[in-house]
């Protein structure tokens, strides 16, 4: 089977449930999630029957792969959006507070759908190999998540952090065509894989309009995965934004940004001058964006800006595997590392939606004394901690090992020294909110009671984080 | 008997989750603490001295294609090692008071440290020596801040980030070794790291072994990276402190002995001065500092630190006696400081201060105490009749043949046996001798459980102070070459 039928399913499964949700009054809200998740765990299952490449000449072949990264990424994205679809009946009791009340319920079923057309936006993002298509998937993907940014419109927080969103996001996405353009008018082909070869042909004279034009496009990607200096928008946008959308942002389009930019690096591999000289702004972007995310975490009290804090430096941690391409390990090693992030930020953002929802609020202190008043949500918390801080035996470890490993195979002692060092960094916030759940006392001792919806992503999570830690071979093999 | 190895891990872990299920802490764990001494007993008992080398191995596959496996396996030092961390262990949760809050957490936090270090020294693969070494980072922050005394939030943030770092330290130095491997031969099994070393396939740089050196270091708290050490154990609750300054600390050590002697012998050399410089600080600087202490709890903690430096000197000799003496004396220390740390946890849970000026003639209430605490008093000075002492001197002997540069670190040792009988005996005079202050007069004496625990760990002390034969051929067969 072709990628592309898998986004096709994706994107007929999303326009069936709209339907339904305009038409079944009968459906009650939350079976929008449910039915949109079960849909797309077939398609996730649906995924691993052979796929074949589309055949070489014809018209998708041009825009589309069915590489291993791609199929990697497709399934890696199905499982978040699963993630975040289950986590949506949960948060229902606060979008029915901040939507306006003209029928009952109306916009929680949108509110679980439209997840579902950022997938399929981002699933065409993985597998496009053309600037056109991953443009188009890529609007495809953010104009829906601008809507979902801004969903709980009765919210101040969720208005502006829409906002910002959209203008920045807007901003970048200029970035990205002006970029393009630049390319185009150098090398007369917006195709990566065609590409190098025409940069192989270029006169000297067309390098720096070309470098320009590169340039531009790696500031847009920049922009999508939060890395430094254009990560001022994701704190802003993660506290404000509805805690499932944060989760989603956090972890999908972060690693649809990082395919591209991947792909992109690899195609102009082959060209030293240009490769050279790109690997010196990436290493460069690895180092900032390591030291801001984690010095910019340590003072954090707001739990929703602190995981954004620190979505910015593991994009660091990420980057140092994007640094070292060079070796054949690396991309093994920023796939696992993908893997490894998205159990334990959802993991992280599951726990802290529960919390805020019993506690009314998202900062630390709301996180007092957590383990006496439900010990599965701080286990749970502990365990993504654990991970994010990178402790053996959860997958956060093994993330941060093969990415120092294939760092030190590049010899990029600089980068491993600053890893070292922020990693210290991390070990101070994340243990700071260990510290709130299980040393302070909490300011009233009633339980809080957890759905069962809840527990089984809890326990999911959970066993995924232990999993990739413990035997990390088959992920691992996937990414061959 | 391949299996028991496992076990020895799984045991634990296996008890922390009946714990969480809802089984009765205390038992369980102390129940699954039993059952280890045995089985480690066994193992001690059933080692082939003849034969050698490692045995019991077994080895799962993790991630082959890096070389990365789950391999257990035993020589004598492990099977001397895992004697230690199970009677310490046994001994520690015996010892541990009633915990009013959340129990349950408590003795899972102690079973994890315990899983964490028996796995640490029975790993072959040395990543996996490391990873079960880290199992104890989290259950250490929470014992000290949930349980400490004192200012144990700023120790437990100190404990924590300065050994998650010095961690991941030794990561990178153990990533550098295993690229320094040509491409097709890259494992961490030590085994074959012995081997490859041997037949000249290896050349690590000497970077390589300063930056195991310092992450190692900073684990075992050598000098200048100690000042971790002394707050945490001070802050932590007795049980905690006995199995961190006890056993875990080893770690670092056991993993030189394994790493570094075999596949840096030419960076040793080179940097043996280093070294030197290092563990002069401990025995000199530190020693001076924990005279100038007024607590008992601070006294010992740093103690535990200066006495690292006995065990640095054996390693850094690079022959058959100092190694050997430092085996000995990893094991003897582990004993002796896990004593005085159950003591100055029941003199705390009695009098609710540690501080000279407030105790005094505590032994005419409580003598049984007062005795057991000249015992430790005495065995952590290093008097003859105690494996302390056959440790140390096996140590100065192999510094000694070592060559003239160690003249210096020789006598700043002998001194610094002088000058931890000051800090201990005057501790001992301080505490138990002297008038009674009239507000101690209705202590109670060590109850019998707290007093066998003790006895337990004081009696392999003396048997392998009479008898050093009985540990040092088991820890020699580490170092057949």
């Amino acid at each position: 089977m072709n990628t592309l039928y898998l986004e096709l399913a994706v994107v007929l499964l999303g326009i069936a449930l709209l339907l339904a949700d305009a038409f079944l009054e009968r459906c009650s809200k939350n079976c929008f999630a449910y039915l949109g998740a079960s849909g797309l765990t077939v398609i996730l299952l649906l995924s691993f029957v052979p796929l074949h490449a589309p055949d070489a000449g014809s018209a998708d072949a041009v825009f589309i792969t069915s590489d291993f990264l791609s199929t990697f990424f497709i399934r890696f994205l199905l499982t978040a959006t699963i993630v975040v679809l289950l986590m949506i009946p949960g948060f229902r009791p606060v979008l029915e507070r901040f939507l306006p009340a003209e029928r009952a319920g109306g916009g929680v079923g949108e509110f679980s759908i439209l997840p579902i057309f950022v997938c399929a936006g981002l699933m065409w993002m993985v597998s496009a190999v053309d600037f056109v298509m991953i443009f188009v998937a890529l609007e495809l993907a953010t104009i829906t998540l601008y809507v979902l940014a801004t969903y709980l419109r009765q919210n101040v927080a969720s208005l502006e952090a829409g906002t910002k969103f959209l203008i920045l996001g807007a901003l970048s996405t200029g970035f990205f065509v002006y970029g393009i353009t630049w390319v185009f008018g150098v090398t007369g082909t917006t195709n990566l894989i065609t590409l190098p070869i025409a940069v192989s042909q270029l006169p000297p004279s067309a390098l720096p309009p070309l470098l320009f034009g590169i340039a531009l496009i790696l500031v847009s990607l920049s922009f999508k995965i939060g890395a430094f200096p254009f990560q001022f928008w994701i704190p802003d946008v993660y506290q404000g934004a509805p805690t499932p959308v944060t989760a989603y942002l956090s972890v999908a389009s972060k690693a649809a940004g990082f395919v591209v930019l991947i792909r992109f690096l690899l195609s102009l591999e082959i060209i030293p001058t240009v490769a050279h000289k790109l690997y010196v702004l990436v290493t460069l972007l690895a180092g900032l964006t390591l030291v801001f995310g984690n010095l910019s975490a340590i003072p954090q009290t707001n739990m929703k800006r602190l995981l954004g804090y620190s979505s910015i430096a593991h994009a660091g941690y990420l980057l140092i595997g994007v640094a070292s391409l060079g070796s054949i390990m690396a991309i093994p090693a920023v796939g696992f590392y993908f893997a490894a992030y998205l159990a334990m930020t959802l993991l992280a953002f599951v726990v802290l939606m529960e919390v805020s929802e019993a506690t009314g609020g998202d900062e630390i202190s709301r996180f007092n004394g957590l383990s006496k008043r439900s010990p599965l949500l701080a286990g749970g918390m502990l365990l993504a901690m654990a991970s994010l801080a990178g402790i053996p035996f959860t997958a956060g470890f093994i993330g941060k090992l093969l990415v120092f490993e294939v760092a030190l195979n590049q010899e990029h002692f600089g980068l491993v020294t600053l890893g070292i060092i922020t990693v210290a960094a991390g070990f101070y916030y994340y243990f700071k909110v260990v510290r709130a759940m299980y040393w302070q006392q909490p300011s009233e001792e009633t339980p809080i009671h957890v759905s069962p919806t809840i527990r089984f992503l809890i326990a999911l999570l959970g066993a995924g984080i232990l999993a990739l830690g413990i035997y990390p071979a088959p992920v691992l093999a996937a990414l061959r | 008997m391949k299996l028991i190895l496992p076990l020895l891990i799984a045991i634990p872990l296996a008890a922390s989750f009946f714990i969480i299920a809802g089984a009765n802490p205390r038992r369980t764990a102390l129940w699954a603490a039993l059952i280890n001494l045995l089985a480690s007993l066994l193992l001690f008992s059933r080692y082939d001295l003849h034969a050698g080398g490692w045995q019991f191995v077994s080895e799962w596959h993790v991630m082959p294609k890096y070389g990365i496996n789950l391999i257990l396996g035993a020589d004598g030092l492990t099977l001397t090692m895992l004697l230690l961390s199970t009677l310490v262990t046994f001994a520690a949760l015996r010892v541990a008071p009633k915990i009013a809050k959340q129990e349950g957490l408590y003795y899972v936090c102690l079973l994890f440290i315990s899983a964490g270090v028996i796995g640490a020294f029975s790993s072959i693969d040395l990543l996996f020596l490391y990873s079960f070494h880290e199992l104890a980072l989290i259950p250490t922050f929470l014992l000290i801040g949930i349980w400490g005394s004192g200012d144990r939030q700023s120790a437990a943030w100190k404990a924590t980030i300065y050994l998650g770092t010095g961690s991941f330290v030794l990561l990178i130095g153990l990533l550098a070794l295993y690229l320094s491997i040509p491409a097709n031969l890259r494992t961490f099994d030590l085994r074959q790291l012995e081997q490859l070393s041997l037949a000249g396939n290896i050349h690590p740089a000497a970077w390589i072994y300063l930056v195991l050196l310092i992450g190692f270091g900073s684990l075992v708290s050598l000098f200048p990276f100690h000042s971790w050490a002394p707050p945490a154990y001070a802050s932590a609750p007795a049980p905690a402190a006995m199995l961190h300054a006890g056993v875990l600390k080893k770690f670092g050590l056991y993993g030189l002995i394994r790493i570094a002697l075999p596949l840096f012998p030419e960076a040793m050399q080179q940097l043996n001065g280093l070294l030197l410089l290092m563990l002069i600080g401990n025995i000199l600087y530190i020693g001076y500092v924990t005279v100038a202490q007024k607590r008992l709890d601070w006294t010992i903690g740093y103690s535990s630190v200066m006495h690292m430096g006995y065990i640095f000197l054996g390693l850094a000799s690079l022959n058959l006696i100092g190694v050997n003496g430092a085996s000995l004396l990893m094991f003897a220390h582990g004993l002796s400081v896990a004593a005085a740390f159950a003591l100055c946890g029941e003199i705390r849970q009695r009098t609710g201060t540690l501080d000279y000026a407030e105790l005094g003639g505590l032994g005419k209430v409580t003598p049984v105490l007062g005795l057991l605490f000249g015992f430790v008093a005495l065995a952590s000075v290093g008097l003859p009749g105690f494996a302390n002492f056959a440790g140390e001197i096996l140590v100065l002997f192999g510094a000694t043949a070592y060559g003239p540069i160690m003249m210096i670190p020789v006598v700043v040792g002998v001194w610094g046996v002088v000058v931890s009988a000051i800090y201990m005996l005057r501790a001992y005079r301080n505490i138990f001798w002297g008038p009674l202050v009239s507000r101690w007069e209705t202590l109670i004496d060590i109850t019998p459980t707290a007093r066998w625990s003790v006895i337990l760990l004081l009696a392999p002390l003396m048997i392998a102070g009479f008898y050093p034969q009985f540990i040092l051929r088991m820890a020699g067969t580490a170092l057949h070459h």
